[in-house]
């Protein structure tokens, strides 16, 4: 990399905004520098202050942001004393910028082509004509189908996946030398944003574009970024070229980080993740000494007096630890947690759907229904799968698939169309309001947002206490008693219980969700996504949590989730879903491992892995879910199948086929076949997978 | 020691207090508030005459120290008639306005929460109710019961009920798909204390808001009542009636006009003050 010219250097940049309270130091001295053809990650988590550094640097902070001290350099020249005129030609020029959200970052009522244009004419100077042919070459290069036809779209007949390749098109159009993507693909779903990263590394390697790639999600940086610099509370802790930060970190923080997400280890026994305690300091109270120092698993006493800058301490390699030669490998610290033990045995059923189908009827249009003939929404199509006692069944699937509807029929909150629930053996009313509370008891549910499944209004203790006055018939004094030991298990101070939610943080406020679920000491618990609204470390302590009341109540989850890293470290079991149908299902072990159904190969294909020695066979998705309310043909999958073997495929229902442990597969493919073909889906580089 | 289980009503009116403070139009909008609000319970007795206490000798006086805002045509103290018709405007607005309130909230919840046909029917009632310009559906109305409190009250509930019954359903609406009723239905909460344990709390704000606006609007609507002759009866001291007895003598002596008409005004202008001050507590967001 070093004989790569510079593009862009930031120098001991400091960045502040002014607040009610004062100056808040949002980013303190922070130096890095991105190279041609480079890819440079900024990792961190919510509040990390990376978003900050990055407009800091290119002089684009809100009203009340502040550069406060250093400098940040374009090509050499300094860029942060510009004035803002000056700026409005190297931004979206000399510097192109892609944000998290496509559809806010186009004009909802501009045509694709018009915005585009505007983009080429205002700065390179083209006229209308040109701008519209480097417009058309643009798209194109970003793989879109049809660049002529997209041109006459509006943002809103896209798809989020092909909005994000249009902001990165308008944002490359000017070939700028610099490129910020700030979590371009958080809001997209994996399949999709497998080929927008697949996009950025090659349009980067091809345009000669230096990036600078901010995300929270470490194992996008590791699929995608050359170097990267982990960022904690507005400082840089670490700076290193990719490998060496995943396998030898040489900070502890970064060894927490990488500690807290789940090892897509098929094989290897499980282990709870290596939680980073604590929260993140406040800006405004920052402790002496190392800011880590409080969180830090490694900490010595000089930690909390002295830390020292970020300096060189291996070659290329930066850290800003005083221990960093006495850490462990990341490997070694990820087994450094106690193992989770696995569960064998067949074990007796708690919850058994059968053919489970939830139709929705078609919206009725006042002005008639446009020329289309609006069908009703098969969101869940005949799904039937079973949870067993204290195991966890994993659903997981792109969003649109009917997971959600699926968790929705199992609790009653959306009635099924069709199908039976059984629990314990014993039939289950549809509709949540007419089950009796002692079936409430056993069937208890965790929301994917805490912000949003608590009352505003209710204190935690009072949240918590409903469910055992109302399910486990205790008297106010006896729940009182309950309530504090509850809270205790989830690892929250008593003192919590007289707080109101918006005086909790995001993982407090979950963790009082799962107490509030396990109050009633259910049989089993459904997990509505619990995890995917929170940070990774937060995620990591609640993941294990999840794994310790498992452990310690003998309670069964249904778990979905579109993480499959998350869903492989929780689940005994897997289910994976596409269009409101199972495609596959088993044992967490064989589900991902081949042979496997062309879908989960697709995904398993897509997902990055925090490993960057890991290698997967590019598998890309096109196109998007087909509509649940136009099911296609034969096997639903067959529009998107990369394996489609032919007409049959189209016309002719799949058969189940069944391996070992009930290990199952709808697909028309013998199993012996798929596994043949899938051998190398993904492969660990370094083990020589031949 | 308070149950755990609540959060203790202090803290909440401390945290008030504290976000007033950083408003001080709120807060001095709720200090002239609260001070009408004190003449209305308290008025005739620190009135320094009685409201109808004629002196022929000393009418049309300007203001000056024996009456600080002067005397009417009869002679009769403007300050002391202003003081204690705050009484009247507190007992027919803010009961008017509470019972409007009280039914349209009443309405408007269970309507939004039960939903269907119940819900179609009183809609399609209320629409038919909203469609009518309020002055003149007033006038109508009263013009027919004849004026008394009493049907002047009816009235202003009649006005209000619509408004707040559409403003309760519509927030019952939202609140009633949130995850936090969901999860209230997951552990077996009847529905009612899923209304009124769940929802209600956090429909407060903005129906509160929304009562104390209609409150000021109320204010304008008893004293342009009054004024066309069809609300209070002389010798009242409303102020709308003062205004229209005052007409005739404006060119002469203009304070007994414009002292009770200042007195609306600050009253509707403190109300609305309150309001928005309210509105950044309850709702924060909301501009």
């Amino acid at each position: 990399m070093a004989d790569q010219a510079t593009v862009f250097q930031a120098a001991d940049l400091s960045i502040g905004y002014r607040t009610e309270s004062g100056l808040l130091p949002a980013v303190r001295g922070a130096t890095f520098s991105v190279h041609e053809k480079e890819c440079f990650g900024v990792v961190g988590e919510s509040g990390s202050g990376k978003t900050t550094l990055a407009m800091g640097a290119i002089n684009y902070l809100s009203e009340n942001g502040e550069v406060l001290g250093g400098s940040s350099r374009l090509r050499g020249q300094e860029i942060t004393s510009l004035r803002r005129f000056q700026m409005r030609r190297i931004w979206g020029s000399r510097i192109g910028m892609v944000y998290q959200n496509p559809s806010a970052a186009l004009n909802p009522s501009l045509r694709i082509g018009e915005q585009l244009c505007e983009v080429a004419r205002r700065h390179l100077g083209l006229s209308r004509r040109l701008a519209g042919e480097a417009s058309r070459e643009m798209l194109a290069r970003v793989a879109m189908p049809d660049p002529v036809a997209i041109m006459q779209r509006y943002p809103h007949q896209l798809s989020g996946g092909m909005l994000q390749r249009c902001v990165i098109a308008m944002a490359m159009i000017t070939r700028p030398e610099l490129l910020i993507l700030d979590e371009p693909t958080t809001a997209l779903d994996v399949t999709t944003q497998a080929v927008v990263l697949d996009l950025v590394a090659q349009l980067t390697k091809e345009l000669d574009s230096a990036v600078l790639y901010i995300t929270h999600d470490l194992a996008v940086v590791s699929k995608l970024c050359d170097r990267v610099g982990v960022m904690y509370a507005g400082e840089f802790f670490e700076q290193a070229p990719v490998r060496e930060l995943y396998h030898a970190p040489l900070h502890p923080y970064t060894l927490g980080l990488l500690g807290c997400v789940p090892r897509f280890d098929p094989e290897g026994g499980k282990h709870l993740l290596a939680s980073i305690p604590g929260s993140i300091p406040r800006l405004d109270r920052l402790p002496a000494g190392c800011i880590f120092a409080a969180r830090c698993p490694f900490v010595q006493d000089r930690c909390r007096t002295s830390s020292p800058p970020l300096r060189e301490v291996r070659p290329g390699h930066f850290s800003a630890c005083l221990r960093w030669d006495e850490l462990p490998t990341a490997a070694e610290y990820a087994r450094s947690t106690p193992a989770v033990p696995a569960h064998k045995e067949e074990r007796p059923e708690v919850l058994r759907a059968v053919e489970i189908k939830k139709s929705f009827p078609p919206t009725e249009r006042l002005f008639g229904s446009g020329g289309r003939k609006s069908m009703s929404v098969r969101a869940v199509d005949g799904v039937t799968l079973w949870v067993r006692k204290g195991n966890t069944l994993g659903v997981v699937g792109e969003s649109g698939c009917g997971k959600t509807t699926l968790l929705r029929v199992i609790s009653g909150l959306a009635p099924g169309t069709s199908g039976d629930l059984l629990l314990d053996g014993r039939k289950l009313e549809r509709s949540v309001q007419r089950r009796p509370r002692k079936v409430l008891k056993m069937l208890q549910m965790v929301f994917q947002n805490p912000e949003a499944s608590l009352n505003p209004r209710h204190t935690a203790g009072r949240a918590i206490a409903r469910p055992l006055r109302l399910l486990a018939g205790l008297s106010r004094r006896e729940a009182r008693g309950r309530v504090s030991e509850l809270l205790q298990a989830v690892n929250l101070p008593l003192a919590f219980s007289r707080r109101l939610p918006e005086e909790l943080s995001g993982g407090e406020k979950q963790r009082v969700a799962i107490a509030r679920a396990f109050a009633a000491s259910p049989r089993i618990i459904l997990l509505d996504e619990p995890l995917s609204s929170l940070d990774v470390s937060v995620q990591a302590s609640l993941v294990n949590l999840l794994c310790e009341l498992q452990e310690r109540n003998n309670v069964s989850y249904l778990f979905i989730s579109h993480d499959l890293a998350a869903v492989q470290h929780l689940s005994h079991w897997i289910a994976v879903m596409y269009l409101g149908i199972l495609m596959e299902w088993g044992d967490a072990e064989d589900v991902f491992a081949p042979p496997f159904h062309p879908y989960t190969e697709a995904l398993l294909s897509a997902i990055p892995v925090a490993d960057p020695d890991i290698r997967q066979r590019p598998i890309r998705l096109e196109g998007s879910v087909p509509s649940a309310a136009n099911v296609p043909s034969g096997c639903r999958f067959h529009t998107r199948c990369p394996r489609k073997i032919g007409r049959i495929c189209e016309t002719e229902t799949p058969p189940w086929r069944e391996g070992r442990n009930h290990h199952s597969i709808y697909c028309h493919i013998p199993l012996e076949e798929l596994r043949r073909l899938q051998a190398d889906t993904i492969a660990r580089t370094t083990k020589g997978d031949g | 020691m308070s149950d755990p289980g609540t959060a203790s009503p202090s803290r909440g009116l401390s945290r008030l207090l504290g976000r007033l403070r950083r408003n001080p139009a709120a807060l001095a909008g709720t200090v002239v508030f609260l001070f009408f609000l004190l003449m209305a319970l308290i008025g005739p007795l620190v009135a320094p005459y009685s409201f109808e206490a004629q002196n022929i000798a000393q009418r049309l006086r300007p203001p000056d120290a024996a009456h600080l805002l002067g005397t009417d045509q009869y002679g009769r103290d403007i300050l002391s008639r202003i003081l204690t018709g705050s009484r009247g405007i507190f007992l027919l607005s803010g009961t008017g306005t509470l019972l409007a309130a009280f039914i349209g909230v009443s309405l408007g919840l269970f309507s939004g929460f039960y939903g269907r046909l119940w819900d179609e029917v009183l809609m399609r009632i209320l629409d038919v109710l909203l469609s009518f310009p309020p002055l003149l559906f007033a006038l109508l109305l009263l013009a027919t019961l004849g004026p008394s409190p009493l049907n002047l009250l009816l009235v202003i509930s009649v006005l209000y009920v619509p408004m707040l019954a559409r403003l309760a359903r519509s927030t019952v609406l939202d609140l009633r798909t949130r995850e936090f009723v969901e999860a209230a239905r997951i552990r077996g909460e009847r529905d009612l204390a899923i209304l009124f344990r769940e929802i209600l709390p956090n429909a407060l704000g903005p129906i509160l808001v929304e009562i104390s606006v209609r409150f000021s609007y109320s204010i304008f609507l008893v004293a342009s009542l009054g004024f066309l002759g069809l609300g209070v009866q002389p010798p009242s001291p409303d102020w709308g009636l003062q205004i229209n007895e005052a007409r005739s003598f404006f060119a002469t002596a203009p304070w007994i006009l414009l002292f009770p008409a200042g007195a609306i005004s600050l009253l509707v202008v403190a109300t609305n003050l309150m309001t928005d001050g309210l509105r950044q507590v309850l709702q924060p967001g909301s501009r």
